[in-house]
């Protein structure tokens, strides 16, 4: 017989094998679903997964979709493990968009230097302001920060739709709900000629070694990992609860906001209604699969963006509906929370246990 | 006048049912954050069966059973496996969203005939009140009668005072011999069919089509209606039709004459949680009080020997 044991100290195995393990098993459950309806699951295994990285130009679709993922899952990650519940990366991504674009749009006509950097602090301060009412009022009012987070989702999202209906429509863009073409002065330039991958993508990478930075080597770090691990050792420590509540979140809401300005200003162009196909939500399974660690982060956006691209291919090649992608990662969070119960249990055989 | 306070109700019903299973829930001293996704599986669920099989009261019941076996995923992981109930709740609900996409792909824009609204003969007759209340469709009436049936359950009845030792204090619970680990799979069952005929009120009777993310937050928003109503069960009937109302309001505002984009008004309900969430947050004590004390802890009875 086997029984559960519950381990004596966390397992450092699990805690690594676990995030591999949920992958192994969505793919098996993403085999038997295609089996079920029809499809060949190698082949779809194979659009979703490998075909991605087939040839340079998916490789450098795949980067793209991963700058935005991975900066909203660094500051989630920090969040996090400070015991802030930020579901709103989302509408932190849509309010640095919006306040990007409300900037490029200003320097339309213009050639200045300053174009592009303004219009990026335009977009990471308009997450930042995002992230801050939120908050403001779980720490002012100790309103419920997960709901509160998740409404200032909605709200920015009705906003940017109002915005692209109204005030920043293109004039002459024939009433489409779309801004203007920004000047090439507030693009994002690309970093390889061939491919579309941009400067945000840069800034996402050092976003994850940025957060490891504060995370691993700094005194705040420090502070962040032993709130999330022990609150009242924390505050019998001294440490200041409010600011680094403060801290985790205007850290995440830069990053969201600097990946909703990448977004308009790199692959898009212009400001339209759907920015995001949903990467500030998909950004908590990346930041779960990457164990809340900055680097962790890094290997799980890049399958999350593969996962993403694969989608579209399945799309295109076979007909399976793109919405395949949210179901695969929120069974691969199931997945992942079930495995993580082996950090702290084991099974073992009652025979063996007797001894 | 009328005309929107009845509106109001029946914008409200989706919101009523959703947070009547959440209160339970809660009360059972489970938080589940998968509302959304049960709600929207419920709504496919019940539109696919409406569509295939013609007939919409099989469509409300499979609705109900999807939400059920939705709610059993979180249950096992929860109460079972002792995941973290936030992060599973983030789960069921992005689960939800995508499955219901993906299996709804083909029968966007479809339109069926959904439910339609039966005066109650008498009641319906009088004046002002007939209207608002007695001229609605059959699952306004049973919504009333859940309401009322609940009130009675949760303060009058020992199923009641069971459900709340349990999410007061499961380890007192378990002492006295209540099998707290089942009535927490049943309170979270319970609460899986009511989003789950919540979802198919949006499909069959609101909207009767099926649109991906249709439900537009309306899991969440109950999520924070339980809070408003402070875990009491008459006081969620009266804050889903507040919140129906939030949402109809730029009908009421076109009424009146004023232009205002349709896109800033969407945000009305959705910045009125906010305040409320605010307005209750800030009475924390008041909070601390009402919410059952052991909402969100995991209970393990391994843990207990």
């Amino acid at each position: 017989m086997i029984r559960i044991q519950a381990r004596t100290e966390p397992s450092t195995l699990m805690k690594v094998a676990s995030p591999l393990l949920a992958i192994v098993l969505t793919l098996i459950f993403g085999s038997i679903l295609f089996t079920a309806i029809g499809k060949d699951p190698y082949q779809a295994l194979h659009v979703l997964l490998i075909a991605p990285l087939a040839d340079s130009y998916n490789i450098g679709e795949m980067f793209v979709k991963m700058g935005p993922l991975l900066l909203c899952a660094v500051g989630l990650s920090l969040c996090y493990r400070a015991n802030m519940w930020n579901i709103g990366a989302e509408g932190q991504l849509l309010a640095g968009a919006l306040g990007g674009s409300a900037m490029a749009l200003y320097f339309i006509d213009s050639e200045s230097v300053f174009a592009l950097p303004l219009t990026l602090i335009a977009g990471i301060l308009s997450g930042m302001l995002w992230a801050a009412l939120p908050t403001f009022l779980k720490l002012r009012y100790n309103s419920n920060l997960i709901l509160t987070t998740i409404m200032f989702n909605y709200i920015a999202l009705y906003l940017l739709i109002w915005a692209v209906h109204g005030p920043l429509r293109d004039p002459d863009g024939y009433g489409f709900p779309e801004s203007a073409i920004f000047s090439d002065a507030t693009l994002l330039p690309t970093i390889f000629e061939s491919s579309r991958i941009h400067l945000g993508v840069l800034f996402a990478v050092l976003s994850g070694v940025v957060g490891w930075f504060i995370l691993s080597k700094t005194h705040l770090g420090f502070q962040i990992r032993v709130f999330g691990a022990d609150e009242p050792a924390a505050r019998y420590a001294g440490f200041s609860g409010k600011k680094l509540s403060w801290f985790v979140m205007l850290f995440a809401g830069a990053l969201a906001g600097l990946a909703g300005v990448s977004e308009t200003t790199g692959p898009i162009g212009q400001l339209v209604p759907n920015v995001s196909p949903g990467y500030g939500y998909s950004a908590i399974i990346v930041a779960y699969l990457g164990r809340l660690h900055p680097i962790g982060a890094i290997l799980a956006a890049v399958f999350m963006a593969v996962l993403y691209m694969g989608g579209d291919l399945a799309q295109i090649e076979m007909g399976i509906p793109v919405a395949v992608v949210s179901m695969f990662q929120g069974v691969l969070l199931f997945f992942l929370l079930a495995c993580d119960f082996f950090i702290n249990n084991r099974l073992i055989s009652t025979n063996q246990a007797t001894n | 006048m009328v005309q929107i306070l009845f509106a109001a109700i029946k914008t409200g019903t989706p919101l009523l049912f959703i947070a009547l299973g959440e209160v339970i829930c809660e009360k059972s001293g489970i938080l589940n954050l998968g509302q959304e996704g049960m709600m929207l599986m419920g709504a496919v669920v019940g539109f696919l069966v409406s569509y295939s099989t013609g007939n919409i009261g099989l469509g409300v019941i499979s609705a109900m059973a999807m939400g059920v076996l939705m709610s059993l995923i979180f249950a096992v992981l929860v109460l079972h496996i002792g995941a973290n109930q936030v992060a599973t709740g983030l789960a069921l609900t992005i689960f939800g969203t995508g499955l219901s996409a993906f299996i709804g792909a083909d029968f966007v824009g479809q339109i069926i005939q959904g439910f339609q609204p039966v005066a109650i003969p008498v009641l319906s007759d009088i004046p002002y009140i007939g209207r608002i209340l007695f001229s609605h469709d059959i699952l306004v009436y049973f919504s009333f009668c859940m309401t009322v049936a609940l009130i009675y359950i949760v303060n009058k009845t020992r199923i009641g005072l069971t459900l709340k030792a349990v999410g007061e204090n499961p380890h007192a619970a378990n002492a006295i011999g209540i099998k707290v680990l089942r009535v927490r799979y049943l309170a979270v069952m319970f609460g899986g069919s009511m989003a789950g005929i919540s979802g198919a009120y949006m499909s069959l009777v609101y909207t009767p089509m099926w649109v991906e993310g249709m439900t537009a937050g309306r899991g969440w928003i109950a999520l924070a209606l339980v809070v408003f109503a402070s875990w009491r069960v008459g006081r969620i009937m009266l804050g889903a039709y507040l919140f129906g109302l939030a949402s109809i309001m730029h009908l009421v505002l076109q009424g009146f004459g004023w232009s205002i984009s349709p896109n800033l008004l969407a945000m009305l309900p959705y910045v009125a949680t906010v305040i409320v969430m605010v307005i209750i947050g800030a009475d924390h004590f008041k909070e601390k009080l009402l919410a059952p004390r052991s909402l969100g802890k995991p209970f393990n009875p391994r843990n207990m020997a």
